[in-house]
């Protein structure tokens, strides 16, 4: 899809190149032989979208679905909370289509990401930490009552354009890149975005698909983007009863797991793909002879300051 | 020295249900012990194996960092905070 908002000197080349939102989803998948030797684990590299992470889908397609039915439209601002990916594609997005950006997040953020959405002009309202992500999601709906004709409040913990762009992206291109050979899907839970979306799009071409979701193990946790259901708001079309099976993985196990991989596989990524690899790689040894895709939501950029590289695990 | 630790709200049903609780102690590490000495449910959560602090655990005294004073050996003063905040936000 092309600018929203062209100029007409623009509008005159609008037939060569592409956009930024046209580089969004068409991941590669990447064959895991290293740390798992069984051979049959492949995992999605979402860090190769332009915002460099998973969000950049639905964020796009909240924000494409806002425009058509008019919700979002040029002086209104974008409002949601976000802890860092989605805001890092809604402040991207916002600024390729002339938006305004607000998100509100805990003051416990990394830095880097701070310094990135402010890159991309985005307002940050920083709420407090010990409240985790449910401190960000209850000022944002505070934002947006005060003020609704100011903002268009994006909710990616309500909005079903989340899920549905994995339904219409990420699970489609499961299927087409396995040949139809996937047998277990394994991902991480943030707002369920991905799960529900991947995972109701791959039961609808193959019943027989596991589907497997992944939590961290304790409340008190340290796995920047997941959430633990039993203890936090939960999405609005987070359906608990889709999984076939759930697993939880331990802060410590994927942070080791992040640096097994960096240093095996020569992918340097995020510590949401450490827990999806740790799952996900229990579940490729226990079936051999299947084929194993999880998702490695962003890349580690954005970790290097945390203690774990410099701490002996 | 009696300080007050704010207990997160993911461990606070280990702490009798309390989102602060006072202790004495004179340095950190020994609040932090007291802490654990009253409610041991906290302990897995807040130490790994080897006895340290879980590497994604921050620990604050009065908004500042201890990895950036004495770390555990920090010095408690009367009526300080110590703050207990994981390094991350959860939720994307």
């Amino acid at each position: 899809m092309k600018r929203a908002i062209a100029s007409e000197p623009a509008q005159r080349f609008s037939d060569i190149g592409q956009s930024l939102t046209d580089l969004i989803g068409n991941t590669p998948l990447l064959h895991l032989d290293k740390v798992c030797p069984t051979g049959n684990l492949f995992a999605k590299a979402e860090w190769t979208n332009p915002g460099q992470s998973a969000k950049d889908r639905p964020a796009w397609r909240i924000i494409r679905e806002a425009e058509l039915s008019g919700q979002l439209k040029k002086g209104r601002v974008l409002l949601d909370a976000t802890s860092g990916n989605t805001g890092i594609a809604y402040a991207m997005i916002g600024a390729s289509r002339g938006y305004k950006v607000t998100l509100c997040m805990p003051a416990s953020v990394t830095p880097s990401r701070v310094k990135i959405l402010k890159a991309y002009g985005a307002e940050l309202v920083l709420t407090d930490p010990a409240l985790f992500s449910d401190g960000a999601i209850i000022k944002a709906r505070e934002m947006y009552l005060a003020d609704p004709e100011k903002y268009f409040y994006a909710d990616q913990y309500s909005n079903d354009n989340n899920w549905k762009a994995h339904f219409e992206g990420t699970g489609p291109e499961i299927w087409q890149q396995t040949q139809g050979r996937v047998r277990h899907f394994v991902a991480t839970l943030g707002t369920s975005g991905t799960f529900m979306g991947t995972g109701r799009y791959l039961k609808s071409k193959d019943a027989g698909i596991k589907i497997i979701e992944i939590q961290p193990d304790s409340a008190f946790h340290g796995l920047e983007g997941m959430k633990h259901m039993g203890s936090s708001l939960n999405p609005l079309f987070y359906d608990p009863d889709l999984a076939d099976a759930k697993m939880t993985v331990r802060t410590e196990d994927a942070y080791k797991a992040v640096v097994d991989i960096s240093i095996s596989e020569g992918l340097l990524v995020g510590v949401s793909s450490g827990a999806a690899m740790v799952a996900a790689r229990k579940v490729a040894q226990e079936n051999p002879d299947d084929v194993v895709v999880t998702v490695f939501p962003d890349n580690g950029l954005k970790y290097l300051s945390e203690r774990f590289w410099s701490d002996n695990l | 020295m009696t300080a007050k630790i704010e207990i997160p709200s993911a461990l606070t049903k280990f702490a009798g249900g309390n989102g602060t609780v006072e202790v004495t102690g004179n340095n950190v590490r020994d609040a932090i012990n007291n802490l654990v000495g009253e409610y041991s449910g906290l302990k897995e959560h807040l130490f790994d194996e080897q006895g340290r602090i879980r590497s994604f655990v921050n620990i604050y005294l009065n908004d500042e960092d201890i990895r950036y004073s004495d770390n555990l050996e920090t010095v408690v003063k009367e009526g300080d905070v110590i703050q207990i905040v994981p390094s991350i936000a959860g939720g994307r």
